[in-house]
């Protein structure tokens, strides 16, 4: 264990982020929001999906150092009275789950057909692209709200927002599976003529082991890379679907739905219910997108700006 | 007495879009047990998708089209892949020009030879690395115990190289096909690669088809040598005859082309023009456009494989007889 630290410790890996302030600045950005969105029971000050501690006399007051706005609700209230911070850290920890599962989903359907597709090759490979073309041919958005309008006359509307987490990690990690198969296809086509996989056959292994374990941890470098960007598109997805009512209810907001719920009162004076939310997920996907690039540069020395 | 390896009128076709091609022009050649056999010719002459051939893994769209591969009587084309799969790594093993190449990057030196083993046999972790350790000890690698747990990246070019030579020894083979072993790396660890293979081929009677165009390796420690050019035999013989009597104007022309430590600074023999490319096979003898013996026989007529002398070797030339060269 500590030979792994001291090895971690003297790599190129940590040299070219220390060197890097931007990754430093968006780490710590990031590691800050995900901390404070995975203990939001713990650090806001409110509950918000406790609905016996909401006052609705409490709704829209301002932000607290403006007129009008009171010392407990540092960023004030929504239209039902909750405190507008609170259900801002419960509404990120939502969209970073959500976003994290919906990518691990991408991730798994991409490598299975992405892997599938490279090393077979012909008419396997063949059909299973012109798929992930068709569905690209779409827009992402598109085939999201498609999935999502079957879901919800599928289970009805009531059920659908009981259930509306998971299924929006379905109806994202289903819309967005391509652009991993097309990743993962791309590496294995060129992992799979080296020559360690014909000595791996000429040892006499089976071809399951050999595209699992001796190409597809080859072949997983590009896949991290993009997977901190597809992160960062899947909470966008998630806010752009809640916007449009289609993602969380109001009752269990999200960022995206926080956003839609205040769009509405923000020509009555009441701002800040849209626009913080807003700079939160602006924030979050920003720094997850720094430090993509950032990722890519390392990983890919290629791309190295020297 | 049964072979070990019969190579019978071995054929291999390359099904290109433009029409077939014929790599292999009906090959024939055995290894015996224990014999270390030298396939000899330039680049292109076929020596290496003979040796694919026998393992059954041309990459597609070549595939045998004629011809058997007898491995202890048993008929390689014609097992299925299943079958296959325990003949390879298992019965006969291979070794790659390139120990850059061919060790997996992301996976530890023990991981690889662990899983080999257990490929094939049905061991336990902790008995797989206990071979492992003998066989790294075998090819002198220093500390085993402790290069089990490190990557390929950590060791250096002839290292890896005898670790793949220990990956091909882990189940004990009867047969190893060496492809250019020692062609990537540098000249004191090539002998050193190659004395290690010919000392593990005697210890442990292991069969060694080595396939080079360096006739100095094949001199060091082939008994038998195969010379092969545009995908057929063109003479076969006892090492030592082949090197001091050779009767093929183009093994007299590969021989000459070697570097003399006796004439410094004299320009080498080169032999005129290169191999024919598969689409374009001269008529004749495929040789004859380089050839400096030719004669009108050499453009119409495909020469046979012949014996000339009491030696038993083979030729496959029309100017050569056994009283000498132009008839």
């Amino acid at each position: 264990m500590r030979k792994k630290w001291h090895r971690f410790k003297n790599s190129y890996f940590l040299y070219s982020f220390k060197r890097d302030w931007i990754a430093v600045a968006s780490f710590v950005v990031f590691i800050t929001l995900v901390f404070v969105s995975l203990a939001s029971p713990v650090l806001a000050p409110y509950d918000p999906y406790d609905s016996s501690s909401i006052d609705v006399m409490d709704a829209e007051i301002p932000p607290s150092w403006m007129e009008g706005g009171e010392e407990r609700f540092l960023f004030g209230t929504d239209i039902q009275g909750r405190d507008l911070l609170s259900t801002m850290f419960y509404g990120m920890r939502l969209s970073v789950f959500i976003g994290c599962g919906a990518v691990l989903l991408q991730a798994f359907i991409g490598i299975l057909i992405g892997m599938i597709s490279g090393y077979l090759g012909g008419k396997v490979d063949a059909f299973l692209m012109r798929i992930a073309d068709v569905q690209l041919s779409f827009s992402t958005m598109m085939v999201a709200i498609i999935i999502s309008a079957i879901f919800q006359v599928a289970f009805g509307v009531g059920r659908y927002e009981e259930l509306a987490a998971p299924l929006l990690i379905i109806i994202i990690g289903l819309a967005e599976w391509p652009q991993y198969a097309r990743t993962v296809r791309a590496s294995v086509l060129g992992e799979k003529s080296k020559e360690y996989v014909e000595a791996a056959r000429v040892i006499g292994l089976s071809p399951r082991r050999i595209r699992w374990r001796h190409i597809l941890p080859n072949a997983l470098s590009p896949v991290l890379v993009i997977s901190t960007i597809q992160v960062a598109n899947a909470v966008m997805s998630e806010a752009a679907l809640s916007f449009l009512g289609l993602g969380m209810p109001i009752t269990k907001p999200s960022l995206g739905s926080l956003i839609n719920a205040g769009f509405e009162y923000i020509f009555s004076g009441s701002w800040w219910i849209t626009l913080f939310p807003g700079i939160l997920l602006v924030i979050f996907v920003l720094v997850v997108n720094l430090l993509g690039d950032w990722l890519r540069d390392v990983m890919n020395p290629k791309l190295y700006k020297g | 007495m049964q072979h070990l390896l019969d190579v019978k009128d071995l054929e291999v076709t390359f099904a290109l879009r433009t029409g077939s091609l014929i790599a292999i022009h009906g090959v024939n050649f055995t290894v015996d047990k224990g014999e270390r056999v030298g396939l000899v010719g330039e680049s292109g002459a076929g020596k290496s998708v003979t040796g694919f051939a026998i393992i059954n893994l041309i990459s597609k769209p070549g595939y045998i089209s004629n011809g058997s591969v007898l491995f202890n009587g048993r008929d390689l084309a014609s097992l299925s892949d299943e079958e296959m799969r325990h003949i390879r790594g298992n019965r006969i093993s291979m070794i790659f020009q390139d120990p850059m190449m061919t060790l997996n990057p992301v996976l530890t030196i023990g991981t690889q030879m662990i899983e080999t083993l257990q490929a094939h046999l049905k061991i336990s972790k902790t008995d797989a690395a206990d071979i492992a350790l003998e066989k790294l000890h075998k090819v002198h690698i220093p500390s085993p115990e402790k290069r089990l747990r490190q990557y390929p990246h950590e060791f250096s070019g002839g290292m890896r190289q005898r670790i793949v030579v220990a990956i091909a020894l882990l189940v004990d083979p009867s047969l190893i096909i060496a492809d250019e072993p020692t062609t990537a790396l540098d000249v004191t660890i090539q002998a050193e690669i190659m004395d290690l293979l010919r000392e593990l081929c005697e210890s442990e009677d292991t069969g060694l088809i080595l396939i080079t165009h360096d006739l100095g390796v094949v001199a060091q420690i082939t008994e038998k040598v195969v010379v092969m050019y545009s995908g057929n035999i063109v003479e076969m013989g006892t090492t030592t005859e082949i090197i001091e009597n050779p009767r093929h104007p183009y093994t007299k022309g590969l021989i000459q082309a070697i570097p003399d430590k006796r004439n410094p600074g004299e320009r080498l023999n080169q032999i005129p023009g290169v191999m024919p490319t598969l689409m374009d096979i001269p008529p004749g003898c495929s040789f004859h456009p380089r050839c400096t013996i030719k004669g009108e026989i050499c453009t119409r007529e495909i020469p046979k494989l012949k014996e000339i002398d009491s030696t038993g070797k083979i030729v496959a030339c029309h100017m050569v007889s056994a009283e000498g060269e132009v008839q």
